[in-house]
């Protein structure tokens, strides 16, 4: 890592404290910076729950959905060494989406009856998110072509799209309700029980990825030349597919498909970081995913901008950025 | 000595389609080999092949003592180096990293460069004369440059063989006869076997020690001035019209 990159790094590292704090402070019941920190340390007051069961948890969480999301969206980019693959644009957070539906709509009771909800919905997630990974690497492999796999990506998510909405409209009216807010992303339906089951399926899929670093660098340069340098190539394509998969599933399970995070996070991050060596840019990727998520989450808990869907703020950050990636073409293509 | 790869009756080809057979050939230290052969007729197989990167119909490959098929990937990268034609789409990144991933089978888990790794990435960079280069990004450079690159980073790699699929199919003549030159004095200077495949048969003919023709599914086996007298040139090409001339060692539209 460069000098310059190292500085990054640390600056990075101080925005998301800063997010983090500030975090901690806006809401219905603005804060201090005082009051927040004796809050979170001894505070069994009205500030104090507010700031414990409230606010921590839902800032936990946009640091855990927003790099988890981010890192998954770069190791799908250098998997299929294509600048526009993404969590959500090839279809994995409706697949994911589809199989929560599937759960809280359609509720099939053999499933549910020997699995707590909760761990339901994670599993639904999984699958649907594992199934359509598989769907794309097997079309990947056939067409081994960037565009059409997003046409096939678009196709798989307005295909869930159509079967979720069957499912509402047969589904019972009390879950219905659920589901869409579901369905519009939030990092603050995760209470301080269910945190640690988030934490222990996201840090894991973080620490994998910064375990595979060198062969994902390898795999820039496709994946004969990453065999011929020593890279297990069929195990790692496993490796990143699994991780990816547990990612947008267990991201998705908990937070709902959150639109563009993971696809626009490692270009912003490329354009801060100015290389493609794994090494700087996965690290730099995960920081600016936690600092996006918290930015994201900060502009709709603002008083006056409450109430707006997480996806709204999400999209109006991330739809530029591929727009520009697809306008700059030939410069950006080749940067997965 | 046992030849850094050699082989063993081996056809190469895939399931229902033998492309070429009863292939025994030894790469010697300090050669440089060309195989030749018209398209596809199994050039780019029989060098995937070669380094184990595709499995072998029958028969054996072996580097050094070892038997290919069982030596692990890293092994297998530390003993062959592989360039393929044309350039990656390797993202942003700059001439000297590039290079450095050749270091990938020595390095730790985290791929950290040492002393001695910087010290031969420079070595590489100096040898294909692209020191100049090692700043900028690999897209930005002619066809030329970048293959000389990609050699770099091979040569990171230190392996006792290098392999080449068409190093020199985008290349002009004047940058084909420089990459061949280069090739000639890495393998000659540092006891390296390269093998590359080409279509070039002229500088193949001029430059190279030894040749390897693909011909009916056979590999023939000698030197330059073995295949000029041979016969084996015009049977190679025979029924293309196209006439081999022994006088001036070039093919002529007959």
């Amino acid at each position: 890592m460069t000098r310059r990159n190292a500085w990054l790094l640390v600056a990075l590292v101080a925005a998301n404290l800063v997010l983090f704090l500030l975090h901690l402070l806006v809401g219905p019941v603005p804060l201090d910076v005082g009051d927040a920190l004796a809050a979170l340390f001894d505070g069994a007051d009205g500030a104090g729950r507010v700031v414990r069961s409230v606010r921590l948890p839902e800032a936990l969480t946009a640091v855990l959905a927003g790099s988890g999301l981010a890192v998954c969206g770069l190791l799908m980019q250098t998997l299929f060494r294509n600048p526009l693959a993404g969590p959500s644009v090839l279809g994995l957070s409706s697949g994911a989406s589809l199989g929560v539906a599937v759960l809280m709509l359609a509720r099939p009771l053999w499933l549910l009856a020997w699995m707590p909800a909760e761990f339901a919905v994670i599993v639904g997630a999984f699958v649907g998110a594992m199934a359509v990974l598989a769907l794309i690497m097997l079309a990947d492999k056939r067409m081994g072509d960037g565009v059409a796999l997003l046409v096939v990506g678009l196709m798989v998510g307005y295909l869930c799209g159509a079967i979720i909405d069957v499912l509402q409209v047969a589904g019972p009216e009390g879950a219905l309700k659920g589901f869409v807010l579901w369905g519009m992303g939030s990092f603050g339906g995760v209470v301080n029980e269910r945190l640690p089951l988030l934490a222990a399926v996201v840090l894991p899929g973080l620490f994998v990825a910064l375990w595979c670093m060198k062969a994902l660098n390898a795999l820039l340069l496709g994946e004969t030349y990453a065999a011929s340098l020593g890279v297990d190539v069929p195990r790692t394509r496993r490796t990143i597919m699994w991780t990816t998969g547990l990612l947008a599933g267990s991201i998705t399970a908990f937070c709902g498909p959150i639109a563009f995070l993971g696809l626009a996070t490692p270009h912003v991050a490329r354009g801060l970081c100015r290389t493609s060596d794994h090494t700087t840019l996965l690290p730099i990727t995960l920081l600016t995913g936690a600092s996006l998520a918290l930015c994201c989450d900060l502009i709709i808990k603002v008083p006056g901008a409450a109430g707006l869907p997480l996806n709204a703020i999400t999209a109006l950050l991330g739809a530029p950025v591929v727009a520009w990636v697809l306008w700059s073409g030939k410069r950006w293509a080749r940067t997965a | 000595m046992k030849a850094p790869l050699s082989t063993e009756a081996l056809a190469v080809g895939y399931p229902g389609r033998r492309l070429v057979e009863r292939v025994d050939i030894a790469l010697r230290p300090g050669e440089l080999v060309a195989l030749i052969g018209v398209n596809g007729g199994g050039k780019s197989t029989l060098l995937h092949t070669l380094a184990g990167l595709h499995p072998p119909l029958a028969g054996k490959v072996r580097s050094l003592e070892a038997e290919i098929g069982t030596l692990s990937a890293v092994e297998r990268a530390r003993r062959m180096a592989l360039v393929l034609t044309g350039r990656p789409a390797a993202g942003l990144m700059d001439v000297r990293t590039l290079v450095a991933m050749g270091r990938q089978p020595w390095t730790g888990h985290f791929g950290r460069l040492t002393e001695d790794d910087h010290r031969i990435i420079d070595g590489a960079l100096q040898a294909v004369d692209v020191v100049h280069l090692a700043g900028r990004q690999l897209r930005e450079l002619s066809d030329g440059e970048a293959q000389r690159v990609m050699i770099a980073r091979a040569l990171a790699q230190d392996t006792p063989v290098m392999l080449l699929d068409e190093p020199m199919a985008f290349l002009d003549l004047v940058n084909r006869l420089r990459l061949l030159r280069t090739l000639r004095q890495l393998a000659h200077d540092r006891q390296k076997a390269v093998l590359l495949s080409t279509h070039d048969l002229q500088s193949a003919l001029d430059l190279c020690d030894r040749l390897l023709l693909i011909h009916d599914g056979r590999l023939w086996n000698g030197t330059p001035a073995d295949a000029v007298v041979s016969g084996v040139l015009e049977a190679l090409f025979s029924g293309e019209g196209l006439r081999f001339d022994p006088a001036t060692r070039s093919f002529r539209a007959s």
